[in-house]
């Protein structure tokens, strides 16, 4: 009984099912945000939901040079890899589906394991843009995964453990601490856009310059899988945020919580859309500067911050 | 690595080839190839009158249909010595400014598109609707207004068409303030376009940049000022210059030119003399020739005009400004990042179909011509499709 009930959570709620579902509203809501903030209308409801069914139908070519094992296993590996991190995320109730100690390296670990996976899809797909693509997603790999790990581990620190369920718990019974906790907040919010590889950090699939960057080669069930990991990718992060930086769940019981859950990530994707329509994208020596010389020591500014306030407030 | 941009690539919007040669992000070497989209337009027109002619002139390009006709009506007015009536060249004036306003609008949006700033795109093609209303409110067109014809223009301006269309122009002030102030502060846009495809003043003269692209370079070169045409020589307005010489320069210099655009219709529409709109031209040309120039929103474009005494041209030759520009743009592109390419080709805001001609391709190693004729090519396309 208890496996079964497991295997639901997993599957189902807050598993798979609801991710994939949440990750094409998200989308949706992204878009809309996005063509609102452009005076465009945007498109209906559904149209993500549309989207993935009919690239999903659509002819799916794997080029002549391609690895094909690769090509194949890649797509499926990121969805995995974004599914495995979100088991480990509280959504419904006070603690994650999964949660043991250290688990926030897990999560940190399987957040960039998408992006490697980018490098070896555009890597094998032996084509001249996809090769730049994927040399400069790993380019800002190194550029935001340092201040992201350091905004995270802010929180972690405070409540003294390495679990993403223990922190989001201390984070939610001290919501005094929560002001303290805006640089860490913006850090990890415009982290996670150069995670997503949205405008201003959209190097790695810039149309304009190398068409579609990674997924140039891409098409048809294989592209639908990235673009769905990618939306997920969003609300895995997105709930990481709510859950260290806004309150998560709060203590008002499972489903008042789990609605405080979604506002929360809506809020931070709708963040996330304007910061995406009110940028151009910036160069990539302009990116790695710009996340080493003003992300890096704002995030250690925060950790000094905590650490100030466990020395002294908490003790 | 090389990396080929072109016939098919999102950032042209035109078939045209770019091959660069990259090291990592820097561009060491570019090689262009035009003619993928070559009408044979100039070749059409000895066949056709020159009222014919002036229709199929105008298809030269989308966005600068009526500086094409201008620029060749001018020429065959020249060689007829026909002298156009005032209130015409007033008008052609007006059409003229709006197209530039319509033409500049259109390439801040592309700008921001080619560096991913998408919200800038939507903006200013929103508000290009304003002047693409008033064309299509005087001339019954968005492009090819079709209202030049020889000898004058084809449709007069009314009472309420000069009301609405300075009203317009009140619009569309304050919406370019607002464009001035994104483009010149917007800190990731300036972080794109600073500094960016530079081409220094001497390089801009020597390879004989024109418009725009030679004016951010600190080359005030104006046909309109320098060698006045239709009512230019009775229009208050000042020449943009800058020496930037970068990409910020060439979105500083049309942002600035659209205030200047504005002036010129305000100025045209309140001082509109009366009179006729057309003086009569006879449907034969006598011989002669003429060179016709014209300043259009990319700048100087050039017709070349010989007529034999019949009712056809016996040759045409037009010269685009983008056919101009194109040394600049290969020069401006060495040295730069990949990631700039496209910003860089979009800042001479190209129009390859303008600018194509036939391109003959030489045996590298013996340095002969291949000649096909008809029958050639059309056993060439067989054996290529029965592949």
């Amino acid at each position: 009984m208890n496996i079964l009930i497991e295997l639901v959570e997993v599957l189902v709620f807050p598993g798979l099912a609801f991710l994939v579902v949440y990750a094409l509203f998200c989308e949706w809501v992204d878009r809309r945000a996005y063509a609102r903030l452009q005076n465009r209308w945007g498109p209906p409801w559904f149209q993500p939901f549309a989207d993935l069914i009919k690239l999903a139908a659509k002819e799916d070519v794997v080029p002549a040079g391609a690895d094909r094992a690769f090509f194949t296993v890649l797509p499926i590996f990121d969805v995995a890899a974004v599914a495995c991190a979100f088991l480990y995320i509280p959504v419904f109730g006070a603690r994650a589906v999964f949660s043991f100690s250290g688990d926030i390296i897990v999560v940190a670990y399987l957040l960039s394991l998408p992006t490697l996976i980018l490098f070896l899809a555009g890597w094998y797909s032996n084509n001249a843009f996809s090769v730049l693509g994927s040399m400069r997603t790993v380019t800002q790999l190194l550029a935001y995964e340092v201040p992201l790990l350091l905004a995270i581990l802010g929180p972690a620190m405070l409540a003294g453990s390495w679990s993403v369920s223990d922190a989001a718990v201390f984070m939610r019974t001290h919501p005094a601490l929560l002001p303290l906790n805006v640089i860490g907040f913006l850090v990890s919010l415009i982290a996670l856009q150069g995670k997503l590889e949205r405008v201003p950090f959209d190097i790695p699939e810039a149309e304009t310059e190398i068409v579609a960057g990674t997924f140039t080669e891409y098409s048809g069930r294989r592209l639908a899988l990235f673009r769905l990991a990618t939306d997920m990718e969003m609300v895995v992060g997105a709930a990481l945020i709510a859950n260290l930086f806004l309150g998560g769940t709060a203590p008002v019981g499972p489903v008042p919580g789990f609605i405080l859950f979604l506002a929360e990530t809506l809020f931070v994707v709708l963040l996330l859309s304007w910061i995406r329509a009110t940028c151009a994208r910036i160069r990539i020596e302009q990116m790695v500067a710009f996340c080493w010389r003003y992300l890096v020591p704002a995030a250690l500014v925060q950790v000094l911050i905590f650490v100030v306030v466990k020395g002294w407030w908490l003790a | 690595m090389r990396i080929p941009v072109g016939p098919q690539h999102p950032a042209l919007k035109e078939p045209a080839h770019f091959l660069f040669t990259v090291d990592g992000e820097v561009v060491k070497d570019v090689e262009l190839r035009l003619g993928y989209n070559h009408r044979g337009i100039e070749k059409a027109c000895e066949s056709r009158s020159y009222i014919k002619c002036l229709y199929l002139i105008e298809r030269i390009c989308g966005i600068c249909s009526h500086s094409h006709t201008t620029c060749f009506a001018q020429g065959v007015e020249e060689i007829l010595g026909l002298q156009i009536p005032p209130r015409a060249t007033y008008i052609r004036t007006i059409v003229a400014e709006l197209e530039r306003i319509h033409s500049h609008l259109l390439w801040v949006g592309v700008a921001g598109h080619e560096v991913g700033f998408d919200t800038l795109f939507m903006y200013t093609w929103r508000d290009r609707e304003v002047v693409q209303d008033v064309l299509e409110d005087i001339s019954g067109n968005r492009v090819n207004y079709a209202i030049n014809t020889i000898g004058g223009v084809r449709r007069d301006l009314d009472r309420r068409q000069i009301d609405d269309m300075l009203a317009a122009m009140d619009v569309l002030e304050a919406r370019t303030r607002y464009y001035q102030k994104v483009a010149t502060t917007e800190s990731t846009f300036v972080g794109r376009c600073q500094g960016v495809g530079v081409l220094p003043t001497d390089v801009a003269r020597r390879l004989c940049a024109v418009g725009p692209m030679a004016r951010a370079s600190g080359v005030p070169y104006d046909v309109r000022r320098d060698d006045p045409y239709a009512a230019y020589a009775d229009m208050p307005f000042d020449v943009i210059s800058v020496d930037m010489c970068d990409i910020l320069g060439r979105a500083v210099v049309r942002v600035l030119e659209l205030y200047e655009s504005y002036k010129i219709v305000r100025h045209a529409l309140k001082n509109l003399p009366d009179g006729p709109i057309l003086a009569k031209a006879p449907r034969k040309v006598p011989a002669g020739e003429a060179v016709a120039k014209y300043e259009a929103p990319r700048g100087e474009d050039i017709h070349y005009i010989r007529a034999n005494g019949t009712e056809m041209p016996e040759r045409v030759k037009v010269r685009a400004p983008t056919l101009a520009n194109m040394p600049s743009v290969i020069e401006s592109l060495k040295g730069g990042y990949v990631a700039d390419i496209p910003i860089t080709i979009a800042s001479v805001d190209p129009c390859f179909s303008c600018t194509d001609r036939v391109v003959v391709l030489r045996d590298a190693g013996r340095g002969d011509e291949r000649v096909m004729r008809w029958e050639d090519l059309q056993s060439y396309a067989a054996r290529w499709h029965a592949r």
